[in-house]
C-alpha cells in the first residue's frame, strides 16, 4: 500500500488541492480509505489528518469500512420510484443476497442508496463502482448477478449495460446549431474582447444554473478584479433531481462547452479553468479528456491560443457524492480539498474565488450560450424570449411523460405546450426547478417558463393523477436532509426536523397542531439558513401546502396531541426482559 | 464624518472593515451569538445571529457594516425565531442542564434564559454520542457539542495547534480529534490551551474542576448573558 499512495500523492504533485483524486482513487483500488492511507497521505501533502477525515465523512463515494469489490448504489430520486426503484432495489437485494446499506459477508458486493444519479430520462438507474447503469430491470440484475458471482472485472461487462442515450428530442437556438470548434475564439478575437463583452451583455443572458445572474456583468466583475491569475469555473455537479442536460451537453456539445470556458478566460483575463464534474458523471471522464487533448492539438488550449497570445487550460475534478457541491462556493471549496462548506459572503467569488483568486462560476449551458452568442452576436440572442428572459433554455423532461429527454425551448413558453410535446396526459403537476423549486397544479398550466414566472435550472418532472404527493414531498424531503452540509443550525437541524415531522404526518401519526407545527419549522428552516440549499429545502412541503392543504390534513388522526413516537414499540425491550406479552404489558397509542 | 449604521433605531458609528456585530458590541448592542468570539475569525454557523438588514436576513458577526444599514436585532418575531433554533441545538444534542456541571456558566443555557425558552419545542433527537475521557486533565463530553467551532479556531489560531476539526456531513457532524488514535490523550491538547477553556457549553471541560464554583453562584445565574457578553467582549477589545 504505502508504494500505492505514494506514487499517486507523486502524480498528484503533492498538491493538497487535489485531495479529492486522491482520495477517489484510493477508494477505488481498495474499497474504502484504511487508517494507515490517511496517514501517509497527511503526511505526504502535509495536512492534518482530520482534513482528510473531514473530506471522507462528508463526501458520500468515500467510506473509512471497506464496501463490496462490486459496490452497487441504486439512484433513489423519485423519478426512479415512478419506474419500479422499490420493486428493483428489492428484487437486488434478493438475487445479490445482500441487504440495502450492507456489504455481502463475502465482502464481494455491497448495495446502497445514492441520491439522483442524472439519468432520470433512462432509470431506475444506478451506479457500479461509480460508473452509470441505466433502465435496470430484472433482466439486467440477473445479468449482473452473475457477472459479480463470477467475479467479472467491469471491462468485461456488457456495454449495453452501460448504454447512456441522449434523448435529445427538440433543438432550438443553440442544440440546433452548434459552433465549429474555434469558431468563438476567432470570432472573438477579430471582433475585439471588450466588443465581444458587449455583446454578451446585450444578449441579455442570465445564468442557466439556477439563481439567473446576469453573465456579461459577472464577467466584468471578474475581469476588474487586480490579480495576477483569475480562475474559471464551468460548475457540471448537476446534482439538482430531474436534471440531467448537462450530462448530454458534455457528452454531445463538449467542444462548445470548453470553447465557452476559454473565451471567458480571454475575456476576464484567466489562464486556469476547472470543470467541476459530478461523480456519478464518471462515464464521460475519459470522453472529456481526450476532447481536451483534441483541444491542445488544435492550439485551443494551452499556450498561444488562436496565436492570440493568450493561454489557458481546463482540468476536470471529480467530484464525489455531495449535492452541495453544485452551490458555488462550496464548489470553490471541493476544489480546494475540502469538504463542501457554503462560505460566508460576501467576499464573493468573483472576487476571492478558488484560493482567494478572482473566479468566475458558471453553469454547463451557460457557457455553451455564451460560446454561440460571441459568434451569433447578442441580437441573434436577444430576439428571442421574454423581456426578463433572453434567449433559450434547455429542459431535462422525465417522470410520467411518454418522451422523457432534452428539450430546449425559447423562453416565455407555457407549460401546457410542452407537456404536449413530450407526451403527458393526465397530469396531476410538474415540479419544476427540482425539489429546491415549485410544484405547480394542473390549474397552472398556462403559466410560462421564465424567470419572472417559473424558473428552472433545467429540472422539470410531470407526475400524472396516479402520484401520491406526499411521497413525493416525502422524498423531497428525506434528500434535503440526506444533503444538508450541517453548517449551519437551521438547516442542518431544521431538514432532519422536518423529515421527521413529515414522515410523522405521512405515516398516519399526525394529529390537530402538527401541520401548523410543520409550516411555522418551513418558516425558519427557509428564512434562516445560510444557503440556497436550506433556503429551498422547505419548498416541496409549502409548494404543495398551499395548493393541496386537505391532503395533509387528510392524513392526521382527530385527537388533538399524538406522540412522536410508537409507546407500545418502546416496550418493547421491557417486554423481552420481562418475558412477558400479556394484555397488561402492552400500551395503546391514545387512550381508547 | 464617521460612517454609521442603524440598529432598532439605534445610530451606531462603525469603521470601515468592521462587521455588524463588531459595531453594535462597541456601541454596547448585544446580538446574541454562540459561535461568534471576538478573539477569532467569525464563523457564521449558529445563526442566532441573524439579524434583518435592509430587509434581508445576515449573519451579524459575519456581515460587513456598511454605511445606511437600516437593521433589525431586538424585535420580537427575531428573537422568536432565534429561540427556535436554539431549541434546535438542544434537541439535537443531549442536554441535560441540571446534571450538567456547567451548568450556569453554559452559553447555550443562558442564551436559552435570555430568549426565554421553556421548552424543548422541538421533538428531541436522542443521538448516541460518546464521551471521551482519556485525557489526564480534560474531558470531552460530544453529548454536548453544537459544532461552534470555538474550540477548533482556539486551538489553530491561539495554540498554533491543529487538535480539533468538524467532521462528517448533516445531521451526522461531529467533533473529531487529531491523533492517530483519535483519543484526546494521544492529541497535543494541554489543559491550559485556549482550546480547552472556550467552549460554550459543556463539551470540553477541564477535569477536577467540577463543582469549585457552587450552583447558585456562577457566571450566568445572576447577570444575563447580555451583560456579561458586553462587558467581557469590550474588555477583550480594549486590550
Ligand atoms: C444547493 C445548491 C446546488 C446548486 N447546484 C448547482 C448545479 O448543480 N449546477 C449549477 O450550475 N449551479 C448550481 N447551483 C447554483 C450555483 O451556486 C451558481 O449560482 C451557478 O453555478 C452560477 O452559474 P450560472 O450563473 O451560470 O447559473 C446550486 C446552488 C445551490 C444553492
Ligand atoms: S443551509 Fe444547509 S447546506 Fe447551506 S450551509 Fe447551512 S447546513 Fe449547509
Amino acid at each position: 500500500m504505502t508504494a500505492f499512495i505514494q506514487d499517486l500523492v507523486e502524480k498528484n504533485h503533492y498538491q493538497h488541492t487535489h485531495l479529492l483524486h486522491i482520495l477517489r482513487a484510493v477508494q477505488a483500488h481498495y474499497h474504502y480509505i484504511p487508517k494507515d492511507a490517511i496517514e501517509q497521505i497527511a503526511r505526504l501533502l502535509a495536512i492534518s489528518r482530520t482534513q482528510i477525515m473531514g473530506v471522507i465523512e462528508f463526501y458520500s463515494f468515500f467510506h473509512l469500512s471497506p464496501r463490496g469489490h462490486y459496490e452497487i448504489l441504486i439512484s433513489d430520486s423519485i423519478t426512479d420510484h415512478l419506474l419500479g426503484k422499490h420493486e428493483l432495489a428489492a428484487y437486488l437485494e434478493e438475487k445479490l443476497n445482500v441487504k440495502l446499506g450492507e456489504v455481502r459477508a463475502d465482502g464481494l458486493v455491497s448495495l446502497d442508496n445514492t441520491s439522483c444519479t442524472g439519468l432520470c430520462d433512462q432509470g431506475p438507474a444506478g451506479l457500479v463502482n461509480g460508473y452509470a447503469l441505466s433502465r435496470l430491470d430484472k433482466a439486467k440484475v440477473d445479468q449482473i448477478t452473475d457477472l459479480i458471482n463470477q467475479q467479472t472485472p467491469l471491462e468485461g461487462w456488457p456495454q449495453a449495460l452501460f448504454q447512456v442515450d441522449d434523448n435529445l428530442i427538440r433543438s432550438d437556438l443553440l442544440l440546433s446549431a452548434p459552433i465549429p470548434a474555434g469558431a468563438a475564439l476567432q470570432s472573438a478575437f477579430n471582433r475585439g474582447l471588450k466588443e465581444t463583452l458587449n455583446e454578451l451583455d446585450i444578449s441579455g443572458l442570465r445564468g442557466r444554473g439556477g439563481a439567473g445572474f446576469k453573465t456579461a456583468t459577472k464577467w466584468k466583475f471578474c475581469s476588474e478584479e487586480l490579480n495576477d491569475e483569475h480562475i474559471v469555473v464551468c460548475n457540471a455537479d448537476e446534482g439538482e433531481p430531474g436534471t440531467f442536460k448537462d450530462r448530454v451537453l458534455l457528452n454531445s456539445y463538449a467542444h462548445q462547452v470548453f470553447e465557452g470556458m476559454t473565451l471567458c478566460a480571454a475575456l476576464i483575463g484567466a489562464q486556469q479553468g476547472f470543470l467541476y464534474l459530478r461523480g456519478e458523471y464518471l462515464h464521460l471522464y475519459d470522453k472529456l479528456e481526450a476532447i481536451l487533448a483534441e483541444r491542445r492539438q488544435a492550439g485551443l488550449l494551452g499556450q498561444n491560443i488562436v496565436n492570440a497570445d493568450f493561454n489557458f487550460d481546463i482540468e476536470i475534478c471529480l467530484g464525489a457524492g455531495a449535492y452541495i457541491c453544485g452551490e458555488e462556493s462550496a464548489l470553490i471549496e471541493s476544489l480546494e480539498g475540502k469538504m463542501g462548506i457554503p462560505r460566508n459572503r460576501p467576499p464573493y467569488p468573483v472576487t476571492h474565488g478558488y484560493l482567494g483568486k478572482p473566479t468566475v462560476v458558471n453553469n454547463v449551458e451557460t457557457f455553451l450560450a455564451a460560446a454561440s452568442i460571441a459568434v451569433n452576436g447578442g441580437n441573434w440572442f436577444a430576439n428571442i424570449g421574454t423581456d426578463k428572459s433572453k434567449g433559450t433554455k434547455i429542459l431535462s423532461i422525465c417522470g410520467d411523460c411518454a418522451q422523457p429527454g432534452i428539450y430546449e425551448y425559447p423562453f416565455g413558453t407555457d407549460i401546457q405546450t410542452i407537456l404536449d410535446d413530450c407526451g403527458a396526459s393526465d397530469v396531476l403537476g410538474v415540479q419544476i426547478g427540482g425539489p429546491s423549486g415549485t410544484f405547480i397544479s394542473n390549474k397552472e398550466f398556462s403559466r410560462l417558463l421564465a424567470f419572472e414566472d417559473l424558473a428552472t435550472g433545467g429540472s422539470f418532472i410531470v407526475f400524472n393523477q396516479q402520484r401520491n404527493i406526499l411521497d413525493v414531498v416525502n422524498n423531497f424531503t428525506h434528500f434535503f436532509a440526506h444533503e444538508s452540509c450541517g453548517f449551519c443550525t437551521p438547516c442542518r437541524v431544521g431538514t432532519s426536523l422536518l423529515k421527521n415531522q413529515l414522515d410523522k404526518i405521512v405515516d398516519g401519526h399526525g394529529s390537530a397542531g402538527d401541520v401548523v407545527a410543520l409550516e411555522e419549522l418551513c418558516q425558519i428552516v427557509k428564512k434562516q439558513s445560510h444557503c440556497g440549499l436550506g433556503q429551498t429545502a422547505a419548498n416541496p412541503i409549502l409548494t404543495t401546502l398551499e395548493r393541496y392543504p386537505e391532503l395533509y390534513q387528510a392524513q392526521l388522526k382527530k385527537i388533538s396531541y399524538e406522540p412522536g413516537f410508537d409507546l407500545d414499540g418502546a416496550l418493547e425491550t421491557a417486554r423481552r426482559l420481562a418475558k412477558r406479552d400479556d394484555a397488561g404489558a402492552h400500551l395503546a397509542q391514545v387512550e381508547e | 464624518m464617521s460612517k454609521t449604521i442603524t440598529i432598532d433605531g439605534q445610530v451606531i458609528p462603525f469603521e470601515e472593515g468592521q462587521t455588524i456585530m463588531e459595531a453594535a458590541t462597541e456601541a454596547g448592542v448585544y446580538i446574541p451569538h454562540l459561535c461568534h468570539h471576538p478573539e477569532y475569525t467569525p464563523h457564521g454557523s449558529c445563526k442566532l445571529c441573524n439579524v434583518n438588514v435592509n430587509g434581508r436576513t445576515c449573519s451579524a458577526c459575519t456581515f460587513p457594516a456598511m454605511e445606511g444599514q437600516q437593521i433589525l436585532n431586538d424585535a420580537k418575531d427575531i428573537n422568536e425565531e432565534r429561540k427556535k433554533i436554539t431549541q434546535m441545538l438542544f434537541v439535537e444534542g443531549n442536554h441535560f442542564c441540571p446534571s450538567c456541571e456547567k451548568t450556569g456558566n453554559c452559553q447555550l443555557q443562558a442564551v436559552a434564559y435570555h430568549l426565554n425558552m421553556l421548552d424543548d419545542h422541538f421533538p428531541l433527537f436522542y443521538p448516541h454520542r460518546e464521551m471521551d475521557a482519556s485525557h489526564a486533565k480534560v474531558l470531552i463530553d460530544h453529548n454536548r457539542c453544537i459544532f461552534c467551532t470555538l474550540c477548533v479556531r482556539a486551538s489553530q489560531q491561539k495554540d498554533g495547534k491543529d487538535v480539533f476539526a468538524i467532521s462528517g456531513r448533516g445531521i451526522n457532524k461531529h467533533l473529531i480529534i487529531n491523533a492517530e488514535s483519535g483519543l484526546l490523550k494521544d492529541s497535543e491538547l494541554e489543559a491550559t490551551d485556549q482550546a480547552a477553556h472556550i467552549c460554550p457549553t459543556g463539551a470540553i471541560l477541564i477535569k477536577h474542576t467540577a463543582y469549585q464554583v457552587p450552583i447558585g453562584e456562577r457566571i450566568y445565574d445572576h447577570t444575563q448573558i447580555d451583560q456579561v457578553s458586553l462587558n467581557s467582549e469590550n474588555l477583550q477589545h480594549d486590550n
